[in-house]
């Protein structure tokens, strides 16, 4: 009773149990939470190879040797730049192939996952499944058994990304596909279009502006995967860059240029996106 | 005329349109068709090694179990997959090889037998084609086959091969060599060498006392956790990591982008200089992005989780930042204004009139980010080593534990999948709960 006094008799006293109950239960949740990371930044620091705080002074000395590798044969810098152009487009063209190959497939699955647009109404679970899987399996898995059959090169990544790609758009896709205006796809009904034209027609219309902010966004990210997964094996500025590793210290010069070339297109498509994403948005006026 | 205006005007959007509509998809094509060549597609049927694939393809639903002759010393031996592992031990063999003396009979299945004949020799007993004779003699392989044989049999002077619906026999100067396939997952439970190996789960929760020295139950446990061929404890710890470094960088990140945050945001930090150094350091944690992040940290702390864990955590502390800074700005000035009248200091401020609003948008980009964080882990532990992306690229370079891949993708695929639902349920608890 203590606790909690009756709402009706004695409701300052009922306010003040209840914020002290959530306080309580406030400072509980923190306290877990702290002691989950510290506890957990402890286990990650025991499995690790090199500790923590013996490996933090550490931290520049990479650098410092890139730095100094490229200092000393700076005016090979841009040789190195221009040799390693042509590894950067692949992985700028993996990127852009996965994407529209992925944005096509998601578009196709999220009208069939979509209530009202579905083409068979009892099936919708069945695509929505498909999504959910497609988006859970991690691009690495897809490439490093397509690696293995169809040998390294720039095709078993494109189609480990497309196929991630067409999950998580799908997804997104499907609930953009959810607020679209169902009167243009009753009408084209009216005059007896077929499904494929009502969709065409009546929803990707109104849907586009943000089928191609969502497919702007991916693509971003699916650079950054082009050239992680060109680190396993998949061709690419990643493959480059693993190479350029494996020189060892005193030739890091080459893997520079790449870090370099690697920075500016991140930071280029990054900014290009979140420009026309944020015109996309006020023309759009929302 | 305004008309005449107005339908110019129409018929100019009707063509851009029309221009959209058809321009843009040929667009599309006509990239899509450069990079057909620029990848070298066509090339790819040739290189591509459909021999692996079906190896893979077979591997993951079936095993195989060798029989093997030494042809020096004359000694048989059982192995499943032919790894010592998987041996049968002392001389035992599994029940469709029975021996007599110096032959050895294996039963293939469907009417397949090949006998281990005394002296080196072979039969093979293929139905609808005949009984198969081979046999080493002195240095060549000589066999009752003519020179015309079906394309499932390949023989020359040292080596014979027969691959049928059944198995594989296989017969060179050094051994004898019988494989039959098996659906399903080898030893998945229990290794031959325990004792539980061929009981039923009843058996082992109901059934009498297996092992004099432990307890049915505790006994079974420890010996499918401990199994030697599939190192399931391992394996939950590889998953555990890989969990771990995801959370420690997702929730790290955001520790730390929380205060920077309020750095970059315009309204709450009015020198001009200080904000923009902010959005650069994000602007460049971002860009550097975690592929370049975990070289550069492996370099310094070794292969491990920690090193993942950072990795993630700088790379996201610059989303963060700006994605916490952009909500920053957004916030709503009254209910500061209205905090602040009731005599609240700067801290009291901030965690009445600022946290409340910022909470749930902060979350929920948190906790998405949580569940892509998972599979970013996976990736980044392939590299740096850790986890159960080290375990799934350890598997693949050894190109034979293929039902071990199969078995390492589908706990990925489930991990991101738990952590998919468990982040979703998280935002609706926390962010509805609350309201």
């Amino acid at each position: 009773m203590a606790l909690s006094p009756s709402p009706t008799s004695d409701p300052h006293g009922h306010y003040l149990a209840l914020v002290q109950r959530k306080r309580l239960y406030g400072g509980l949740t923190l306290a877990i939470f702290v002691l989950m990371m510290v506890s957990g930044f402890m286990l990650a620091d025991s499995r690790n190879a090199g500790g923590f705080w013996s490996g933090l002074p550490q931290i520049f000395d990479f650098p410092a040797d890139v730095l100094a590798d490229t200092a000393t044969k700076l005016h090979l810098l841009p040789e190195h730049l221009v040799r390693y152009f042509p590894a950067l487009l692949e992985t700028i063209n993996i990127a852009a192939a996965s994407t529209l190959i992925g944005a096509a497939l998601a578009l196709i699955l999220s009208l069939l996952a979509t209530r009202g647009l579905a083409l068979w109404p009892r099936a919708i679970p069945v695509f929505r499944r498909i999504m959910d899987i497609m988006r859970a399996v991690p691009e690495i898995v897809i490439a490093l058994v397509l690696i293995f059959v169809l040998g390294g090169g720039p095709v078993p990544a494109m189609i480990a990304i497309a196929f991630h790609t067409t999950g998580a758009l799908g997804k997104l896709f499907s609930e953009v596909n959810e607020n679209a205006d169902l009167k243009p796809v009753e009408g084209l009904t009216s005059v007896g279009a077929s499904w494929l034209q009502r969709m065409w027609l009546g929803v990707v219309p109104q849907v586009s502006p943000n089928y191609f902010s969502y497919a702007l966004l991916r693509f971003e990210i699916n650079i950054r995967a082009s050239a992680i997964l060109g680190f396993v094996g998949a061709g690419g500025i990643g493959y480059e860059l693993k190479n350029a590793m494996s020189w060892g210290k005193g030739r890091f010069d080459e893997a520079a240029a790449i870090f370099i070339l690697l920075f500016l297109t991140i930071v280029v498509f990054d900014q290009l996106s979140s420009h026309v994403r944020g015109r996309l948005i006020h023309k759009g006026g929302h | 005329m305004a008309d005449a205006a107005i339908y110019q005007q129409a018929e100019r959007l009707f063509l851009g349109k029309r221009i959209m509509a058809f321009g843009l998809p040929l667009l599309v094509l006509a990239y899509l068709g450069y990079i057909f060549f620029a990848f070298d597609l066509p090339g790819l049927a040739q290189r591509a090694r459909w021999d692996h694939a079906q190896t893979l393809l077979s591997d993951t639903y079936s095993y195989k179990t060798h029989v093997t002759r030494d042809n020096r010393t004359g000694e048989v031996a059982a192995a499943i997959e032919g790894e010592r592992k998987g041996q049968y031990p002392g001389n035992t063999v599994p029940g469709w090889v029975t021996r007599e003396g110096d032959e050895t009979r294996v039963d293939l299945g469907r009417g397949n037998v090949v006998e281990f004949l005394p002296g080196n020799g072979l039969r093979y007993d293929v139905p609808g084609f005949g009984p198969i004779e081979a046999r080493v003699e002195g240095r060549e392989i000589v066999t009752n086959l003519g020179a015309d044989v079906p394309d499932w049999i390949s023989v020359s002077g040292t080596r014979l091969a027969i691959t049928t619906e059944a198995g594989r026999v296989s017969l060179t100067r050094s051994r004898t060599e019988v494989f039959r396939y098996f659906l399903g997952w080898e030893l998945f439970f229990f290794t031959l060498d325990s004792p539980y190996h061929g009981h039923s789960l009843p058996e082992i929760l109901f059934g009498a006392q297996i092992d004099p020295a432990r307890s049915n139950l505790a006994g079974a446990w420890h010996d499918f956790w401990k199994n030697d061929m599939w190192h399931h404890a391992d394996v939950a710890w590889a998953l555990f990591e890989t969990v771990l470094m995801a959370f420690l960088g997702t929730f790290g990140a955001a520790i730390v982008a929380l205060p920077v945050a309020f750095l970059a945001a315009r309204n709450f930090t009015p020198l001009g200089p200080l904000r923009f150094a902010m959005r650069r350091m994000f602007d460049f944690l971002r860009g550097v992005d975690g592929l370049i992040w975990t070289i550069v940290l492996s370099r310094a702390f070794g292969p491990g989780p920690l090193t993942g864990s950072l990795a993630i955590l700088l790379t996201d502390t610059g989303s963060f930042g700006k994605m916490f800074s952009e909500a920053l700005e957004n916030v709503d000035r009254k209910q500061i204004e209205g905090v602040s009248s009731t005599g609240a200091n700067a801290a009291q401020r901030y965690r009445f009139g600022v946290i409340p609003q910022i909470m749930p948008v902060l979350l929920s980009q948190v906790l998405y980010f949580l569940e892509s964080n998972t599979r970013s882990a996976t990736i980044i532990g392939a590299i740096t080593g850790g986890g159960i992306g080290l375990l799934l690229t350890q598997a693949m370079i050894t190109q034979k534990d293929w039902e071990e891949v199969t078995y390492y993708i589908i706990l990925v695929v489930l991990m991101v999948m738990v952590m998919d639902s468990v982040s979703g349920w998280l935002r609706r608890r926390l962010i509805q709960g609350d309201a």
